[in-house]
């Protein structure tokens, strides 16, 4: 039988690789799409309090982020070394802080809205005294679930 | 037209998928895939402008503890300054009240879904205050000891009920624990305690 002779040189078929990048690719954009892209500019400096029973904040699109903290070396001149608040991308006052949250709380989906968490990120040498009033502009907001972020300790 | 074959030389391709896996490791190294994490608390809602001089609720001595936080950052637990890793046991021992200590919340019976009748500590509050110049590290360490000794607490009556812990249970048996051990952590109105600002 011609048909089953060895003579024609098996050779492996080689495999088409044509289309991996396009797998490639496929992976990436749903990784862009997973991890949050809200990365802020962080014009205050600030490291975490240390802490041991955290939980994990769910959903990122609920959450809103108060920064608390010293500003940055390179705003030192015009801000001082005083303690300020950041929201968003911008360094502001604690008088502002309500008129933020009403706006971002706007910008949910109405289902979402009671959902709203605050994550404060607040320096561990903050004084206190800047984040009782910012909690109390919270409060005054009606963003009442909150977070203090805090980073896992380690024994 | 004799040369009409001849077809434009392809590209060696398999080098894409390389630079594409090294585009996918770059973004997976700069995005930051580290979640969030935090201790969640929740505020009480504003009390409204019109009642300014609201009467506070009246709450028996033994139901209440304590917990100040001062500038020097030093724990206060009912006066008496303590170490912070003392604070937990305390909090349990208050929550808990073993021996119906007179002195500690009392107990009153509720009817739990899954357990029946229970002794709770049902109206036991624990006051936390800092001053304005208290460190934040100071303040989450305090609220740490606290989330922790619930934890600790209402792990233990899982365990006991459910044979595990309180974060694997259901969302009924969960809800069931949270009735025995209910979190009451209340944060006074801001005031300022050291004078200096």
């Amino acid at each position: 039988m011609g048909k089953f002779n060895k003579s024609g040189g098996r050779e492996m078929p080689e495999l088409n690789t044509s289309s991996l990048p396009d797998l490639v690719f496929a992976f990436l954009f749903f990784i862009m799409m997973v991890t949050s892209m809200r990365e802020v500019t962080l014009k205050v400096i600030f490291k975490a309090p240390q802490a041991t029973e955290l939980q994990k904040l769910e959903k990122k699109s609920l959450i809103t982020f108060v920064y608390i903290g010293q500003p940055v070396p390179e705003l030192r001149a015009q801000m001082g070394s005083e303690t300020r608040v950041q929201l968003n991308d911008q360094i502001a006052e604690i008088s502002e802080i309500q008129d933020y949250i009403a706006q971002e709380k706007s910008s949910m989906k109405e289902e979402d809205q009671p959902f709203m968490t605050v994550s404060i990120k607040a320096d561990s040498e903050t004084k206190m005294g800047i984040v009782t009033d910012v909690k109390q502009a919270l409060r005054e907001a009606y963003a009442l679930k909150l977070s203090y972020s805090a980073k896992q300790r380690i024994n | 037209m004799a040369k009409k074959k001849k077809k434009t030389p392809s590209i060696n391709g398999t080098s894409s998928a390389d630079i594409a896996f090294m585009l996918l490791l770059f973004f997976l190294l700069t995005s930051s895939m580290d979640t969030d994490k935090g201790l969640p608390r929740r505020l009480p809602p504003p009390v409204p402008k019109d009642q300014k001089d609201k009467e506070d609720v009246d709450i028996k001595k033994r139901n209440l503890m304590v917990v100040l936080i001062n500038t020097a950052n030093e724990v206060l637990c009912n006066n008496e300054v303590i170490d912070i890793r003392q604070l937990k046991d305390k909090v349990k021992e208050f929550v808990e009240n073993p021996y119906n200590d007179e002195h500690r919340p009392e107990k009153i019976e509720v009817d739990v879904p899954y357990f029946g009748n229970m002794l709770v500590t049902k109206n036991h509050v624990i006051s936390l205050q800092n001053d304005r110049g208290t460190e934040y590290q100071a303040y989450i360490g305090v609220q740490n000891e606290l989330a922790a000794a619930y934890n600790e607490l209402r792990n233990d009556v899982s365990k006991k009920k459910f044979g595990k812990a309180f974060a694997e249970l259901e969302k009924e048996q969960q809800d069931a624990v949270i009735q025995i051990y209910p979190q009451k952590i209340s944060e006074a109105e801001p005031r300022n305690y050291g004078g200096v600002k």
